[in-house]
Formats: C-alpha cells, structure tokens, sequence
C-alpha cells in the first residue's frame, strides 16, 4: 500500500475545504475526507495483516524512501509496523468522529474544518514516518492548528489555555530538538534514517544524555508528571472536537515518540531511566485519579482521568517487558477511543443543557436516553469494565508489570492498581449525577442526539467493542513492534 | 580590457545602468508617478532575472574584484529583495514626490552591498561599505514632515560614522600587523598575535554594528520606527542580508587561522543577542519596534549557524537569508499597508483584524509563523538548519538556550496571532484596500514561505554554490 497516501488525502480534503463555498459543502467534503482516511486506515489494517500472516517478518513494511534534503542525511523515508498501523487506525476513527460531532460549528466553519483535518494530516505523517527529521516535522505541524482552535472556538480562559499549551508543547519539542541532534552528531555517517540508526550502537555517553530530552520531550505531549499542566487547561477550554483530537490523537504522539525513538534508539539509558519513568508515572496516576474525585466540570474530570490514563501508557514503557509495551500501545488506542468518545458525549450534553458542572444536572436519562447510555458504556470503560477496552489494556500493562521481578516493580503495580478503585468513585458518581436522580423542568424538553452524533458515537463505540470482546486481533498487530524493542533491550 | 569585464561584472553594471537611467528622466522631463513606478518595478524585475544568465567567475583588477557563483547567487537574493519592496510598498511611493531619488538611492546602497559581496581586500570592502550604508541613512529621512524620520536618519548616520571609524581602525591595525589587505594573502600572515587579535576585534565590531549585534544593537529599534517602512524592510532584509553573506565570507575564508578565537566570540554573542532580542521583543507594543527587536532575536540565530564553521553552516545561514527575505518582508508589508492607509502601528490595533482583512491577516499570520520557525513554512527548515549546523561541535548547552529561545519568540509571535484571530475590537482596523501589485507581491511572499522548504532543491542548489 502507497503509504503517501494517508498524508495526500487530508491534504487535498483540507485544500478542497478551502475552495468550498459554503458551509454545507465544507461539512460534506470533510466528512468525505474523513470517510476516505478510515477506509484509508482499515485497508491498511487488512493488507498489514495479509503480509504478516503471508510470513513477512520485516520490521517495518511498506517502506518508501524519497530525497529531501540529501546533503544533511534526510530522507522522507515512510514505513509501518503493528505499532504504527494501530495508531493510524486510532487516528482515522476520532478524525471521523471529530468532523461529525463538528456538525453544528457556525462560526468560520471553513477555518475551523481547515485546522482540523491540517491536525490530522501531521498525526498520519507522525506515525508513518521513519526519519527523525520528517517525525520532528509532522510533530510540530500540529501546534499551531491545537493553538488557533483551542484559542478561536474554545471556551472559558481559552486565550491563556491556547497559550499554555502552545508554549508547553514547543518546550517539550525544544527538548526533543536537543535529543535528537545529539543521537545525530553521535555517530559516524550523518544520517536521521531511524531504522539506521536503531542499527547502530549509540556511545553510552550520548544514550546518558539524550534519552532523558528525548524521553521528557515526548512525555510533555503525552501528560508527563510533573508537566502534565497543559492537559485540564488545554481540554477543558478546546471546542469539543478539539478536545477529542487533543486527547484522543495528540497526546498519543508523545507515547509513540517515547517508544519509536527515545527507547528503541537508546536501549541501554532506556535501563538505565526506567526506574525514574516508573516513579513519575506511578505518580502521574495516583495525582490524576485524586484530582479528578475534585472536579465538578465534566470536562476536567475527563481532562484529569486522562493524566491518570496516560500514566499507564508510560507505566508499560517503563517496564521494559513485552507484555507491558503491548499494553502501553493498547492503552494509548483504548484511551485514544474511549477519552475522544466521552468529550463528543460532553460536548452534546453541554450543547443542550449549556452547563457542565456535574452538580447542576440530573435525571438526563429521562430527556436524553441514547447520549447518556454511550456516557454511561464509555463511563464504565473508563473504570475497567471488562469487556470494554479499557480493561483488556490496563491488565495488559499490569501482567506486563508483574512480570519484572523485585519489590520495587512490584510496589509500582500495585499503586497503580489502586487507582483503578479511584477510578470507580469518581466515574460513578460523575455518571450517576448526570443521568439519574429527579429531572430539573428546564431539561426536560431537551432532544436526544441526532443522526450526525449517533454515527460519531456508534463509530468509537465500535472500535471500543472491538478491542474489548476481541482484544487477539489487536495484540497479534502490536506484540511483534513491542518485540523488536524488548530485543532491543536484552541486546539480541 | 576584454568582454570579461562586461561579463563578470554585469550584474553592478546593470544596477549602474538603472540609476543613471533613473537620473536622466528625473534632470530630462520628468515622468509621473503612475508610469515611472512599474517601469522601475520591470527594471528591476528584469535585473533580478539577468543575474541567473552568463555567469561566470573570475576576478578584476589584480583581486579587488572577485566573484563566484555563490556571489551571484547572494545579489540575485539581494535583488530580489529590492525587487519585492519596489513591489510591496507601491501605495506608498506611488504617492512620493520623490520617486526617482528614493530608487536611485536605494539601488546605490545596492550597488554597494554588490560591491562589497565581491570585494577582494580591505579597503575595496571599507569603500563599498560606505556606498551601501550613506544613502541608507538619507533614506531614512524619507518621510520628509516627520520628526522621527529625520532623527532616524541622524542616528543611523552617527552610529554608522562610528562604526566606520572602529572599521579604518581595525583595517590600519590588520595592515600595521601584517603588511598586507588583500583577502587572498591575509590568511597566510595570520598568526593570532595580539595585535591581530586586537585588529581583528575592531573589524568584529564594525561587522557587529552593522548586523546589530548585542551590545551594538542600541540604534536599530529607533531607526526602524522613525523610518518609513518601505526602508526599514530595505534595512533589515537586503542590508543585514549582504552584511551576513560578507561576514561569513570573511570568518570563513579570510579569518580562518583565527577560528578559535572567533568560536567562542560568536557563541557568547549569539546567546545574548538571542536572549536580548527576545526579552525586548516580549515587551513590545509597535509592530515595527516588535519586529526590529524579533530580527535582532533572528540574527542570534545566524550566529547559531556561522558559528559550526563548516560548508552546511555556510548554505544553512544562505537559505535562512532567503527565506527571511520573503517572511520579513511579507510581515513589514502588512504593516506598511496597515499604517499608510490608517496610522495605526499598535499591536494592540490589530485586534480583531480577521474579522476585517481575512487575506491580510493570513499573510501576516505566516509571516510570522516561518519567523517562529513553525512547520510546514520555510522559516522551519531555515532555523532547524542553522541549529543543526550549529550543533556539530557538540555544545548541548548553547543549542539548548537556541532551542528554548524559539519557545520564547514563538510566545511574542502568537501575542500578535491572538490579537489578529481571537481578541475582540469594537473598531477594528477597517477593510484595507489592496493594489493589485501588492497583493502579487504579497501572494509571491506567501508561495515562498510555504514552499522554499517543502521543495528541498532549493536548498539543495545552494549548498552545491557553497
């Protein structure tokens, strides 16, 4: 499969989205757009497995190589492994989502599909690349779409939101700038090519050092503690939409890059660090879970849970075992579905009640049936439940965890573990407070969903289904990406 | 003197040409306004043009006079520089008295930067120098009843006087030191004694003055506000352009015995002015005091990039050039338009500027972005270049303080994003009206942003010149 194509095709929706005359035609050729790139996605996700199954054990297939920039060793080098293909998957799901619960947007409708699909197109470039420079690139194409929507249709103190994160998530890519010159000047042939350099044996001097830029680079994108900051500002202020590509698709590059480039380049500094990714994990999930029991926003309570969620993504990463990457990659397309489900669902609640203050609602279930059943589902997949997908990732993370031996790790997981009845509390009573209990008369006129968010919502919740009632499917395509890196480590 | 001299040459010939055309329409009948402006626009447009033909390298008289294909190439960027403000700033001179002498003075500091891009000793460099910076400073006077026109222009005279005087100086002291000026046989003598160190300290901060390097940088912010803006793009695009392409030349090829010692000069001069432009620039309220203070910030960046001394520091800090001509000028357009048709210059004045002048402000927007150094624009591939040269020696420290001031000017450049796309304004900036020319131009600058990077030949031609 032409891998060029996921980065073409919302490039030429974004540029049809320019040409259109009014906001009908935008929507649809949005949405158009958005359909492509999940057939894109799923078409992908058939022809990888045809190969695998076929027995082609190469590590990354599909490869393409272009000339850009030769004189500095750049090449727009394309490829993907099970990792990669499950994130694309994940990224064309909450971009279908997005546009559709987009539906209702009035104000610069053109611009504001612009941005979107332009976000889009930098987490495609993101995943498929296999060149630092070109990763570096899709990287940082995407702040300043995050910037301007979060600042032009976003809510509350959305100007000093929008800025944060800017700043934040240029803070962080700064960091990974230095990292990864480092890891170029370091050895012999200047070259930016990933899959050479993972061949090459980085001096343990420059590991020492650049794995930390690298890793806290990456880890400001995905709620590093204690850089987590920008993550209840950025997604409580962003339009819903916004939220869901935050959550859902942006905050995931930062795990990806962790994997991809922090921990397969530098294997050893990788051991060396894991006990102190470990800590500020662990810490990143117990502060999340209690913060969260304080909101009363839905949103931040969304905003929160998912620091407490990433944790778990960096938890696996720590860990260092096969199991526990494969969880941390299961749970970065777990959280990716089910956080962007819960802000659509935010979003259509706030649409019609204009309020999210949790205390300030009550009895939905009566007005709303179909929004408050998905809330509940995507609720109870937060919590774990199994059969949803939250559970098959969090006890993928946790087996992994286990599987290290020693009271440290040991303590690790079990610390984790107890977020979980965290989890509970606040999501119970989150969800219990919105949908049951007596109706206030002013909702009780309010409508159900209407087509458009239906769809959005039936989309998630079928990837959400499918990993949880048949997570094999998932972990045959990420096991042999987690793999090659494990060996990475033991030095096979 | 055979046809080599036309050839090599021709491209000062052809600037030489246009003046004195210039010169005998303004002393014959005269022309107006609405004729003479596109003409000179074709002359120029054509001048740009003529440089990519019959080039050819070799030098003039002994060595005063050498040219290269990189030479050319850097004239050609200058040109189109000229080019670009002749096109940008139509409104404006079309409704100057004083049309021809604004070009014949602008094309003479041109003819002088092309000089001094080829100049092959000292004192042909000092003379050339001279020509590219005297009718600058009567260009700055330009606004004719404007105070601050005129007290731009005495500051840029006495502070480009002193730094002719630190250069003859320094020129005295390399000549007293080694016995020779020639560019080619100084190398050779230098032996980083004290006294050439100390001569070659005067040059540096002749050079600094003229780049507005921290600490000589106390000029630039009041020249560029007091000036009209057609010159002040001229003086921060195309003259800080020629000077960084002979500075470069000069530590490169000239001062190259000398590297250690320059190394360290350029790293802690490079921090600072960074860190400087940007503190200053943070604090800004006039767009073109905010702009002369980001382009001090962008210098430090050329810093970054000449210090690597290598061949990929040299294209790397070429192509920045280019692209910095087109973002910077793009961004001191809109505000030429802005400011000639409302008086406004307040960032604070572009609140709500989309709702009024979406194309304007997408313009600006971009602009700003490349000068950021955000993807996909071509002020990414420019910084990102100069950085990475720059960290060829290793010093994670300064390319962390490098890398960390893109995060700070990233902050004051999305000040001005906010203020266009999402502060409200009950009276914002009326609709704008725009010339056709102007919004060529400006559409030319907004393809160059987006493209010069994405295209990788570009750079990929200018590293094969260096």
């Amino acid at each position: 499969m032409n891998l060029l194509l996921l980065i073409l095709i919302p490039l030429a929706t974004a540029l049809a989205v320019l040409l259109c005359r009014n906001r009908q035609q935008v929507r649809w050729v949005s949405f158009a757009g958005a359909a492509v790139q999940l057939g894109l996605g799923l078409a992908l996700l058939f022809l990888f497995r045809k190969e695998t199954l076929a027995g082609n054990t190469a590590q990354m297939l599909f490869q393409q190589t272009y000339n850009w920039f030769p004189s500095w060793g750049i090449s727009f080098h394309l490829g993907v492994d099970g990792i990669a293909v499950a994130m694309i998957l994940l990224t064309a799901f909450v971009v279908i989502a997005g546009v559709l619960v987009s539906w209702k947007v009035e104000k610069m409708t053109k611009e504001f599909y612009f941005l979107l699909i332009l976000l889009s197109l930098g987490a495609y470039g993101f995943f498929i690349s296999l060149d630092l420079f070109i990763l570096f690139f899709f990287l940082e194409i995407a702040v300043i779409p995050k910037y301007l929507l979060i600042g032009i249709w976003g809510s509350g103190k959305k100007e000093y939101a929008a800025n944060k994160l800017a700043l934040m998530l240029m803070g962080g890519s700064a960091l990974v700038l230095v990292g990864m010159l480092g890891v170029y000047f370091s050895i012999q042939d200047r070259t930016f090519d990933l899959l050479r350099l993972s061949e090459m044996k980085i001096p343990a001097v420059t590991q020492m050092i650049c794995f930390p830029l690298l890793f806290v680079g990456f880890g400001v994108f995905t709620a590093l503690f204690p850089f987590h900051t920008w993550v209840p500002d950025g997604h409580s202020s962003a339009p819903t939409a916004g939220s869901m590509f935050l959550a859902g698709i942006s905050m995931k590059l930062g795990g990806f890059g962790c994997l991809r480039v922090a921990t397969l380049l530098m294997p050893d500094a990788a051991k060396e660090y894991a006990p102190y990714i470990i800590v500020l994990a662990s810490i990143a999930i117990l502060y999340g879970a209690f913060a969260t029991m304080m909101q009363k926003d839905l949103k931040y309570i969304n905003a929160y849970s998912s620091i407490s969620h990433c944790g778990f993504v960096l938890l696996g990463i720590g860990m260092l075992t096969k199991v526990a990457i494969t969880g941390a990659v299961m749970q970065m397309v777990s959280h990716g579905l089910m956080t962007a489900l819960f802000f659509a669902v935010i979003g259509m609640i706030y649409e019609r009640t204009h309020t999210r203050q949790v205390n300030e609602m009550g009895g939905l279930m009566k007005a709303m049936p179909f929004i408050t059943t998905v809330l509940f589902i995507v609720g109870l997949c937060s919590l774990g439940l199994p059969g949803l997908s939250g559970f098959v990732a969090e006890m993928t993370v946790f087996m992994g965890s286990w599987q290290n031996p020693g009271m440290f790790y040991r303590i690790a997981t079990i610390v984790a573990c107890m977020s979980i009845v965290v989890t509970a509390v606040y999501i119970l009573r989150a969800v219990g407070q919105t949908a049951m209990g007596p109706i206030k008369d002013e909702f009780k006129n309010l409508t159900d969903a209407t087509w458009n968010e239906k769809l959005a919502a039936g989309i998630l919740l079928a990837g959400i289904l499918a990993i949880g009632l048949a997570p094999f499917w998932l972990n045959d395509l990420i096991a042999p990406g987690a793999e090659v890196i494990t060996n990475k480590l033991t030095g096979k | 003197m055979d046809t080599d001299f036309f050839i090599l040459m021709k491209q000062e010939l052809l600037v030489t040409f246009i003046i004195f055309l210039l010169l005998f329409i303004k002393i014959g009948r005269g022309l107006k306004n609405e004729t003479l402006l596109p003409l000179i626009q074709l002359l120029l447009l054509l001048n740009f043009i003529a440089g990519f033909f019959f080039n050819k390298e070799g030098s003039l008289f002994g060595t005063t006079y050498t040219t290269t294909a990189l030479m050319a190439f850097q004239k050609n960027i200058l040109s189109l520089g000229t080019y670009l403000i002749s096109l940008l700033c139509a409104g404006w001179l079309r409704k100057s008295a004083h049309l021809p002498e604004f070009f014949m003075l602008m094309l003479s500091a041109l003819l002088g930067m092309f000089f001094m891009i080829s100049s092959g000793n000292l004192l042909m460099f000092f003379l050339s120098l001279e020509l590219s910076t005297i009718p600058i400073a009567a260009l700055a006077n330009f606004d004719l009843d404007k105070k601050r026109s005129s007290e731009a222009a005495m500051k840029m005279i006495l502070s480009s006087a002193f730094s002719s005087g630190i250069l003859l100086f320094g020129i005295s002291l390399v000549y007293g030191a080694t016995g020779t000026i020639s560019f080619a046989e100084l190398p050779a003598v230098l032996n980083g004694t004290h006294l050439q160190v100390m001569a070659f300290i005067f040059l540096f901060a002749a050079f600094a003055f003229k780049l507005s390097i921290v600490p000589f940088h106390l000029y630039t912010a009041d020249v560029y506000e007091g000036s009209p803006i057609a010159v002040t793009s001229f003086l921060s695009v195309v003259s800080k352009g020629a000077i960084a392409f002979v500075f470069i030349a000069a530590l490169y090829k000239v001062f190259q015995p000398m590297h250690a010692i320059w190394y360290n000069m350029i790293v802690l001069l490079s921090v600072v002015t960074m860190i400087t432009g940007n503190l200053f620039a943070l604090r800004q309220q006039n767009i073109k005091r905010f702009l002369a203070f980001s382009s001090i910030a962008q210098v430090g960046f050329i810093l970054v990039g000449i210090s690597s001394n290598s061949i990929q520091g040299q294209s790397a800090v070429v192509f920045f050039i280019l692209v910095y001509v087109f973002s910077n000028l793009a961004a001191f357009a809109v505000a030429e338009l802005i400011s000639s048709q409302t008086g406004k210059e307040s960032i604070n004045d572009y609140k709500g500027l989309y709702k009024t002048n979406p194309f304007l402000s997408w313009i600006l927007a971009l602009a700003l972005f490349s000068l950021a150094g955000i993807p996909p624009t071509a002020g990414f591939f420019g910084k990102l270049f100069l950085i990475t040269a720059g960290a060829s020696k290793a010093a994670y420290w300064f390319i962390i303080v490098a890398a960390l001031n893109m995060m700070v000017s990233l902050y004051y450049y999305l000040k001005v994003v906010r203020a266009m796309f999402m502060d409200k304004n009950e009276n914002p900036v009326e609709k704008i009206k725009i010339d056709t020319t102007v919004k060529l131009a400006l559409i030319i600058c907004g393809a160059g942003i987006v493209l010069l990077g994405l295209l990788s030949w570009v750079y990929d031609y200018i590293s094969k010149l260096v």
